[in-house]
């Protein structure tokens, strides 16, 4: 299983790999906010949370379709769902490498994104950790839309549709946390304990559904 | 350790591909399946890799390691693709399928550096996989087989697109799966040219 994790990560920092795709789109999405919105400093700050939170949903749905279509093409999927591996183990870890790769440098570069936002440090700090407990449940939900559309040759939009729905929740509950830490009488905690309960609820789903999907599309 | 398939017919989609089909294999032997194509050789390898349900009959082991009545587990297939990756070297390739896939119980893997020997390609293990010819990336997911032990392999017309001596290379390989008591299913149109391969060959339906 440590195998397969760092062989996943290794692939993603290769030519082609994509680890770096979703952070350069992460950057382009939120510098260009400021100068659509407009030197208004003030609206930056009380924007810049939710924009941060959208820029990352949206990122880490980038490379998402081809966490089990690239194991398919090459034949790879069908030996790893030969093995006595439960199937939901080797999907979980793909996962945890996926995020390890892609979700993981969103987070680290959330902080840097933040000061285009004319943030302050305490919603700075708050975006970056409901970021990191927030980000795996999307890599999760994706897994599942990846696995239901591994056999299709352009799932890629499919895949974004699927789990988009799935992914409110996060977004809702994250940008929350975010705002409940900043403005003072709203408590931090409530939001913030129902935005890791969702991930923890799709760490159990999401490889269980996936690896049903999985079996479903053999050919 | 057995091998056997009971009645076996399996359907892609509303069409039957074949039925009937029925075998018994021992350790050290091989079968060789034949036919034209379409009749349902490689539906036949992936109803015995456990990847494609069959519509009746089934497939069992007697005999084989405690906890294992399905030949799945104990099995490896080499299918029309290679499963391995283009951007990794060929090196990083088969360490990781040496390190996922493991030994099965009753056998050991074959070092790195002697499975690339025994498929000739010892001196070009430290280039990306997606470097190498159509051949040599099919001697590599060969090298594969050697790597990870398993008392049975499924391959799927594996001398596509290798040359003559890359055939004997193949036969050699078997060989000695076999003489040390494997079993070998092949849907292949080369002759082994030994001794204890039995022959299956599918006709097809005409529709």
């Amino acid at each position: 299983m440590t195998a397969l994790f760092l062989r996943d990560l290794k692939l993603s920092v290769r030519a082609g790999g994509g680890a770096m795709i979703g952070v350069l789109f992460f950057m382009t999405v939120v510098a260009v906010i400021p100068f659509g919105v407009g030197p208004d400093l003030n609206l930056l700050a009380r924007i810049g949370p939710a924009i941060l939170w959208i820029g990352a949903l949206l990122a880490s749905l980038l490379g998402l379709d081809r966490l089990f279509q690239a194991e398919r093409e090459d034949g790879s999927l069908d030996l790893i769902m030969m093995q006595e591996t439960p199937l939901l183990l080797t999907v979980l870890v793909k996962c945890a490498a996926h995020w390890t790769a892609t979700g993981l440098p969103l987070v680290v570069a959330s902080p840097f994104l933040g000061l285009f936002m004319n943030m302050d440090e305490r919603a700075i700090g708050a975006t970056m950790l409901t970021l990191l407990a927030g980000t795996p449940a999307i890599t999760l939900i994706g897994a599942v839309g990846a696995a239901v559309a591994v056999a299709l040759p352009r799932g890629g939009l499919l895949v974004s549709i699927l789990v988009l729905p799935l992914a409110i929740p996060v977004l809702i509950f994250g940008v929350s946390a975010v705002y409940a830490a900043i403005e003072d009488p709203a408590p931090f905690l409530p939001p913030f304990m129902i935005l890791m309960a969702i991930t923890l609820f799709f760490a159990v789903i999401g490889p269980v559904a996936a690896a049903s999907a999985l079996r479903h599309s053999a050919d | 350790m057995r091998l056997l398939a009971e009645g076996l017919s399996a359907r892609r989609g509303e069409d039957l591909i074949f039925k009937d089909i029925s075998f018994d294999l021992a350790g050290g032997e091989a079968l060789v399946v034949t036919g034209p194509n379409g009749s349902g050789k490689s539906t036949l390898l992936r109803v015995l890799a456990g990847l494609l349900g069959a519509d009746s009959g089934r497939v069992r082991l007697k005999g084989g390691p405690a906890g294992f009545d399905h030949p799945r587990e104990l099995s490896h297939y080499l299918g029309h693709r290679n499963a391995m990756k283009r951007e990794l070297t060929v090196e990083e390739n088969l360490i990781f399928w040496q390190r996922f896939l493991g030994d099965s119980p009753g056998g050991s893997g074959d070092g790195l550096v002697e499975a690339a020997t025994a498929v000739g390609l010892a001196d070009i293990i430290h280039l990306p996989f997606g470097y190498l010819s159509a051949g040599q990336q099919r001697r590599m997911a060969m090298a594969k087989l050697l790597v990870a032990y398993r008392p049975i392999w499924l391959l799927d017309e594996p001398t596509a697109a290798l040359d003559v001596s890359a055939d004997r290379l193949f036969a050699g390989l078997v060989a000695r799966h076999l003489e040390r008591g494997g079993i070998v299913i092949a849907a292949t149109h080369q002759a082994l040219g030994f001794t204890g391969v039995k022959s299956l060959e599918m006709t097809g339906f005409f529709h």
